[in-house]
This record gives structure tokens, C-alpha cells and sequence, in this order.
């Protein structure tokens, strides 16, 4: 019990000093996990962050679990997901409160458009840079064109184009005989 | 009850099929900005402001602010919980039986192929998000809100500049919100 209350608490710390989650919470994972508590080991941490990358899901709560569940079984996996999601429920419910009673003056409008602006160019920045890492040869090019074109233009699922994208991968896989790793 | 149940399985689904964590929720999200009322394009991209200037992951975040505008604090735990569910089962399942799970060949395949597909899910919610924030409808026309457009242009230059690549989003917004109250956009 006192063990899952520390897991609880270990990834409440986590959630609460995460900015941005995925990847920029690697040094702050093996700061909490591996050098301050020995919980896992820096290889093990490494190897469930492979597993959380390449499996469906938010990154951090991937992690979260799988740590979790080396520490104490399935409860543990419970418990420190929970725990990493716990600071973001109380926060962002703050903040959609205070919006709420904000969105009239027009001032916070006037910001709130700046803002749109704003999103919108950190978001062509992150396609930029997901762009340069995943589209690495032509195969890649023509799956993002495919998916890019079935989604803008067409009410295709988002589900579906990730099914067939998977199926592309696969018979690519064996067409080309895991060549183009 | 009926309309809890739904939002937790749109959320479900977003946790079963988002793959590479975060931005990949966003096409999700978007769908169910077009589909259901629950929040429009514009509040979306809020909640994409916020998500990123907030502690939490953002996938987490962003679940639990679209929970939150649906139906209240209920809705957020509701949809946080449902997103993170289908994550637990996997990979606890992952972790008990399959060792070596990632360097599996087919397993390698199937990312291969999913990876560049959200980068093209991800550009289409972006193509969208700029459609809806940075032009007006009118009269089936798109007319281009010009001080939006100039201050997206010069935030992604600066993104792609040596000294301010490294800021943190939220000193962006926090720019861009004092720009668009200056200007009155």
C-alpha cells in the first residue's frame, strides 16, 4: 500500500513538472526514476520509452504504466498513470474556469485571436520538424501524401488511414525484405 | 448520460489509435470538433495554447479541457480516464508477455508505415486549423485576416532561428496574446 502511495506520489511529480510531454520528459524520467529512486535502470527506461513510442497512446502515460507495472504489477500500472494524469485534471480545469468567466471582455478576444496565430505556427513548425524525421525516403512521402489527401479532402476516418498506413508498412516490409531500415 | 458515454468513446478511440503521443491526438480531436458540438475549430486551437503552457503531458491535457467543455469536471475525468485506458491494458499486456516487443520485425513494419501517415494526419489538422484561424468565410470566399497571417509568418521564422528556436511555447503565446491585444486583431 505504502509502496503504491510512493508510486502515486513519484509520477504526480512527474505530471506536475512535465512541460510538452513525448520526449522532453526523458532527462526529467531518469533524473525522478533512475538516479534519484533506483526504481529501474537507465536501460530499462530507454526500452519502454521504444515501447511507448511505437505503441498507441500518450507517451508519458505509456511510460508511466509500464514503470508502474514493473514496480508492482497491475495496480502499480494503475496507480502511477493515474498519478501522472492527476496534476493536468486539477490544472486544466482551472484554467477552462477562468477562461470561462474571462471569454467576454475583449481584450482576452484581442489575445485569444493573437494566440490562434500563434498556435498555428508552432503546428507548421511541428510538421515541419516530424517532416524531417519520418519522411526518409520515397515510401515515407507517398504514405504522408496518401494521408495527408484521404484526410483534407475526403471524410475518410482518421482510424482507417492509420489501419492502412499500418498495412503499407508491413507489405512494404516484405516487398522490400526490411531493406530500407 | 448518453452524450458521457459518447465521450468517452471518442476518447477511447483516441488513445487506441493515436500513435506517436500528443499531436497525434490533434486529427482526432478535430474530427470530433466537425462531428459533434462539443467544441468548435477555434476552441481547439485554445486548448492547444493551453495544453502546451500548462504542466502535463498535452495529450492528457487536451483530453481533460475537451472533457471539461463538454460536460464539466465530470466530462474531464471521464474523457482523461478514457483516453489513458486503452495505453494501460497494452502495454501492461506488452510487459508481461511480449519481451522484445519493439524489436520485433512486423511490429518495426507497422510503425514504418504509421509515422510518415501522422506527419500527413497532423498536416491536414494543421492545413484546417489555418483555414479557420487565419482566414474568414465570407460569401463561400476566404478573405485572409492579414495581421494573423503576418504574426504566424513571423513566429515560425523565429522558430527556425538559432537563438529563440529553444523558447518555451508558452513564451510564444504569451507574444502572441500581447500582440493581439496591441493590435487589436
Amino acid at each position: 500500500m505504502n509502496e503504491l502511495w510512493n508510486l502515486y506520489a513519484a509520477f504526480f511529480r512527474i505530471g506536475i513538472l512535465t512541460f510538452g510531454g513525448g520526449l522532453t520528459m526523458l532527462p526529467l524520467l531518469k533524473y525522478e526514476l533512475v538516479e534519484k529512486r533506483h526504481w529501474v535502470t537507465e536501460e530499462t527506461l530507454l526500452d519502454c520509452y521504444a515501447i511507448g513510442q511505437c505503441t498507441p497512446g500518450i507517451i508519458a502515460v505509456n511510460t508511466a504504466t509500464f514503470v508502474g507495472y514493473k514496480r508492482k504489477g497491475i495496480p502499480g500500472g494503475i496507480v502511477a498513470t493515474l498519478g501522472m494524469a492527476s496534476p493536468s485534471i486539477v490544472i486544466i480545469t482551472v484554467v477552462a474556469l477562468f477562461l470561462q468567466a474571462l471569454i467576454e471582455y475583449p481584450a482576452v478576444q484581442y489575445a485569444l485571436m493573437g494566440i490562434r496565430g500563434g498556435v498555428c505556427a508552432l503546428m507548421l513548425n511541428t510538421v515541419y520538424t516530424l517532416g524531417k524525421k519520418s519522411l526518409i525516403n520515397p515510401a515515407c512521402v507517398a504514405i504522408c501524401a496518401a494521408a495527408f489527401v484521404l484526410t483534407f479532402f475526403t471524410p475518410v476516418p482518421t482510424v482507417l488511414v492509420i489501419v492502412c498506413a499500418a498495412v503499407a508498412g508491413v507489405i512494404l516490409d516484405r516487398v522490400t525484405g526490411g531493406a530500407d531500415k | 448520460m448518453n452524450q458521457a458515454f459518447l465521450l468517452m468513446f471518442e476518447f477511447f478511440k483516441t488513445g487506441l489509435f493515436a500513435i506517436g503521443g500528443g499531436p497525434a491526438t490533434i486529427p482526432f480531436l478535430m474530427e470530433m470538433a466537425e462531428r459533434y458540438p462539443w467544441f468548435t475549430m477555434s476552441e481547439l486551437s485554445d486548448m492547444i495554447a493551453i495544453s502546451e503552457s500548462t504542466p502535463g503531458p498535452i495529450g492528457i491535457n487536451m483530453a481533460t479541457f475537451a472533457g471539461f467543455r463538454t460536460l464539466g469536471l465530470a466530462g474531464g475525468i471521464l474523457a482523461t480516464l478514457a483516453l489513458v485506458f486503452p495505453s494501460i491494458v497494452i502495454i501492461i499486456i506488452i510487459a508481461k508477455f511480449l519481451e522484445g516487443f519493439h524489436e520485433n520485425r512486423t511490429v518495426q513494419a507497422v510503425f514504418r508505415g504509421i509515422r510518415p501517415a501522422v506527419t500527413g494526419l497532423i498536416a491536414a489538422a494543421v492545413l484546417s486549423m489555418i483555414r479557420v484561424s487565419l482566414f474568414v468565410e465570407e460569401n463561400g470566399k476566404l478573405r485572409p485576416q492579414v495581421k494573423s497571417l503576418i504574426l504566424c509568418a513571423v513566429i515560425f521564422v523565429l522558430l527556425q532561428w538559432k537563438k529563440t528556436k529553444k523558447l518555451h511555447p508558452a513564451v510564444w503565446f504569451l507574444f502572441a496574446a500581447a500582440v493581439g491585444i496591441v493590435f487589436q486583431f
